[in-house]
């Protein structure tokens, strides 16, 4: 591995015991070795939302559009429809992801865009302080459901992969090696790719040894298969108490969006000339 | 002696009125008249009732009257709905198979063809009617043939021959009945108020442009997306108008042109984005077409509504440049300065129409248009560390664009350091805050030396008109008809205090015309320290007609 220095001078304030810092090491290791492997760093803009997972961005000394909640997808897409040769990472929490930001989620996997969406999705709100999200289970008791919740949680990998995603991971963070090769992986998938990182809040729901006990390494499995993969990603639902698979469940290559959308002769155009032409024309 | 007049023409949602009243227009186009298109529509696809007064003039003129001197009916609603306009020498041309005309003052005007037989026997389709009835106004208005055939073969690709022989019945069986004389004007392209700010876009370097569809600024997204192949940008509809404006910022992240266009719903769901360009200082343009409201309100309608709402969106306090331009040439030249200007203050810029503003159509004069000034945006020079927002004492950091090898760039919708890393420090948000307010009085300064406000009419009169956007046409005519002065501002943030100061100067009563009810402009110029003495204020949606205007000064100025 390289010996890139990709940390900054801000103060990391995530809680002892945050998920987050797994997410941060493995994203590091993943970049030293894309960038050894001939990745520049400079063609790297992140982008994230509004939370803890947040933060990641203030401690990566790299590009970034540190947006608002709910609202990582659109602005990647503008970043990456504005120059194809940038790799656009978005982080995002549960929250922001699934719940305020859903709309532009499934658009960008209807568009095949690609961008990487990293979900640090800890299924609780932390920044505002324990309250559910769209992935917590029914009864959860959070600050505004103190009887908890009366609804199921959405399964995000299967909404994205009927939304047409064509890269979907799911890691812990308990396992940075898996995670770093998963980053890896969906970075360098053409196409959009989203990871959905079981991230443990310590502070409002650790879930450190639940997930210990139920997670286990998908084997003999071919992401290339529709069938396989929708199987595999409904055998747990973020609810009951069954399996929970880690890896890659799903990767197609079709044709990204900015291929389809980029097409245009790009040629130098004379806009006065122009102007004046369309003028003339419209006597 | 005529050396002006207006026509009419109506029908129902789907029988081509729109496409018509832009025929006619480009007759009397060639003819070497001005012109001034409104347009009437409801809010639905087929059916309802529909039309265009065109008025065309020897002099330039922004408005429309509420007599005609030509009517054209393709269906009885238009005779119906329509008929007080009439006067004693106006013509009615009508589809003598679908339409009664009673209780004329004067019949002998009145010309009945059986267009939908004629139709019919030619084999054309029903929307050919159009086509027909203006073959037969061209003969009543004296007009040669020539010219209509000109204008037809420019307008229709396919069917020309059908068209032509269609529109032949209809000229051969008029009779001439109100000759219409040319003028000496040359012809002037025609531009709907839309085309005229996305053409401004296209001036400035427009890279990209973003919207989700909304009345009335729809024709934008519709009118770039075609020439965007041609013109060499790229046009985008995404899911909703919170994926616009974000997707706009990622754009101008990286160092893209990018403009987007709504009207006041969509504006909403745009403010957090608003909000978060002027934190982070990324450049962006928004067109704001205003219709009348609250929520859907009457969405194929117009209103100026929007003004303390487009000053004040956004949560927090951040600089931001707003121009309200009142017709084509002015729309052009402000749409060109928004984005410049957006770019080198590294603010939002808010361009505010409304539907009569874009969707009427306009002469548009590209010689009577201020040179259009580009000035570069700041960029970063490679001799020190980059930090994005690197203090100066204008506000203005240096910009770079990923990817750049030796720079970081880091944008951040908290408060934040010089190198856009969060920050809670109290010290650090005060200079922060004062270098984004900093950007605002520069920016004032350098606007005092475009014309900002403008002054028409008797410039020495002691009664002034205080209008803005749509209303200027209108109002600039109406004053000519009581000698008064007519100020204009087209900039409301930052507001030019200067310039409105010496407009006012010399006037003893000023007379506020708005299209809203509660009178915005008057109540954002006391604000200022100004006031206005009388509001003629207007809220159906409707714009003033010169003569309904000319009224309401009258039970004022008495």
């Amino acid at each position: 591995m390289s010996q890139i220095r990709l940390g900054t001078n801000a103060v990391n304030t995530w809680c002892p015991g945050c998920g987050n810092f797994a997410i941060l090491n493995a994203f590091k290791s993943a970049l030293a070795e894309l960038n050894a492997e001939g990745l520049p760093l400079e063609n790297v803009v992140l982008v994230s939302g509004i939370g803890c997972h947040a933060k990641i961005v203030d401690y990566l000394s790299l590009n970034s559009f540190y947006s608002i909640h709910g609202r990582v997808t659109p602005a990647a897409e503008g970043i990456k429809l504005a120059n194809p040769n940038i790799k656009v990472i978005g982080f995002a929490g549960d929250g922001d992801a699934y719940g305020e930001g859903i709309e532009h989620l499934i658009f960008a996997a209807k568009r095949n865009i690609d961008i990487t969406m990293i979900i640090h999705n800890n299924r609780v709100y932390g920044l505002t302080t324990g309250q559910y999200t769209p992935t917590s289970p029914l009864g959860f008791k959070g600050r505004s459901t103190p009887f908890g919740t009366r609804e199921l949680p959405v399964n995000p990998l299967e909404l994205m992969l009927a939304s047409g995603a064509t890269f979907l991971a799911r890691g812990t963070s308990h396992g940075s090696e898996l995670l770093k090769k998963i980053f890896k992986a969906a970075i360098l998938h053409k196409g959009f790719s989203l990871v959905d990182v079981l991230q443990v809040c310590f502070t409002y729901f650790n879930m450190y040894e639940y997930y210990d006990k139920h997670v286990y390494d998908l084997a003999e499995h071919d992401p290339q298969d529709y069938n396989q993969a929708l199987n595999k990603i409904r055998e747990w639902d973020y609810n009951s108490d069954s399996r929970i698979a880690l890896g890659v469940f799903y990767k197609k290559e079709i044709p990204t969006f900015e291929e389809r959308f980029l097409s245009k002769n790009k040629k130098a155009i004379d806009r006065d000339v122009k102007i004046n032409e369309f003028l003339e024309t419209s006597i | 002696m005529r050396n002006e007049f207006s026509l009419l023409i109506g029908g129902k949602a789907g029988f081509g009125i729109d496409k018509s009243g832009m025929i006619l227009a480009r007759i009397f186009n060639l003819l070497g008249l001005r012109l001034y298109v409104y347009r009437d529509y409801p809010s639905i696809i087929r059916g309802g009732h529909t039309f265009s007064i065109i008025r065309a003039s020897e002099n330039r003129i922004a408005t429309h009257k509420d007599k005609i001197d030509f009517m054209l009916a393709l269906n009885q609603d238009t005779f119906n709905f329509h008929k007080e306009r009439l006067e004693d020498n106006s013509v009615v041309i009508y589809d003598a198979d679908a339409v009664k005309v009673a209780g004329l003052s004067n019949p002998a005007k009145a010309l009945g063809l059986p267009i939908t037989n004629i139709v019919k026997a030619e084999n054309a389709s029903e929307v050919m009617r159009n086509t027909c009835i203006i073959g037969a106004f061209v003969k009543a208005g004296g007009i040669k043939w020539d010219i209509l055939e000109k204008v037809l073969k420019k307008e229709f690709s396919k069917d020309i021959d059908l068209n032509l022989k269609v529109a032949r019945r209809g000229y051969d069986e008029s009779k001439e009945s109100l000759r219409i004389r040319s003028a000496s004007g040359k012809a002037l392209p025609l531009l709907s108020g839309n085309q005229a700010i996305s053409l401004g876009l296209v001036k400035a370097g427009l890279d990209v442009f973003i919207a989700y569809p909304m009345t009335p600024t729809s024709p934008i997204l519709h009118f770039l997306a075609e020439v965007s192949e041609d013109f060499g940008f790229e046009v985008i509809h995404p899911e909703s108008e919170i994926g616009v404006i974000l997707m706009a910022l990622g754009f101008s992240y990286m160092g893209k042109r990018v403009a987007v266009g709504t009207s006041g719903g969509g504006f909403c769901l745009m403010t957090e984005g608003l909000s978060f360009a002027g934190m982070s200082e990324l450049p962006i343009t928004i067109i704001v077409g205003q219709r009348p409201g609250p929520s859907t309100g009457l969405p194929t309608y117009s209103a100026q509504t929007e003004l303390h709402f487009v000053i004040t969106a956004g949560q927090g306090e951040f600089p931001r440049f707003v121009v309200a331009p009142g017709d084509a040439e002015e729309a052009y030249f402000w749409s060109s300065q928004a984005m410049n200007i957006s770019w080198k203050y590294q603010v939002p810029a808010i361009i505010l129409s409304d539907k009569n503003m874009g969707e009427g159509v306009f002469n548009f004069d590209i010689d009577s248009v201020h040179e259009i000034k580009q000035d570069a945006p700041y960029l970063w020079d490679k001799s020190s560390t980059y930090k994005r927002y690197q203090l100066a004492e204008n506000g203005i950091s240096a910009l770079a664009f990923p990817p750049e090898k030796e720079a970081v760039i880091k944008i951040n919708s908290y408060e934040h350091d010089e190198y856009g890393i969060t920050t809670e420090d109290s010290g650090q948000a005060i200079l922060m805050q004062n270098k984004r307010l900093a950007k605002e009085r520069y920016m004032q300064n350098e606007l005092e030396k475009l014309e900002t406000v403008k002054v028409y009419g008797d410039k020495f009169a002691q009664i002034s008109l205080l209008c803005w956007g749509s209303n200027k046409g209108v109002c600039i005519e109406a004053a000519e008809i009581f000698g008064l002065k007519v100020i204009q501002p087209l900039v409301f943030c930052p507001f030019p205090l200067e310039q409105f100061q010496k407009a006012l100067n010399g006037v003893k009563k000023l007379v506020c015309v708005e299209s809203n009810a509660t009178g915005q402009l008057c109540q954002l110029i006391k604000t200022h320290g100004f006031h206005a003495d009388e509001q003629i204020l207007k809220y159906d949606g409707r714009p003033f007609s010169l003569d309904e205007l000319e009224q309401k000064i009258r039970g004022i100025i008495k």
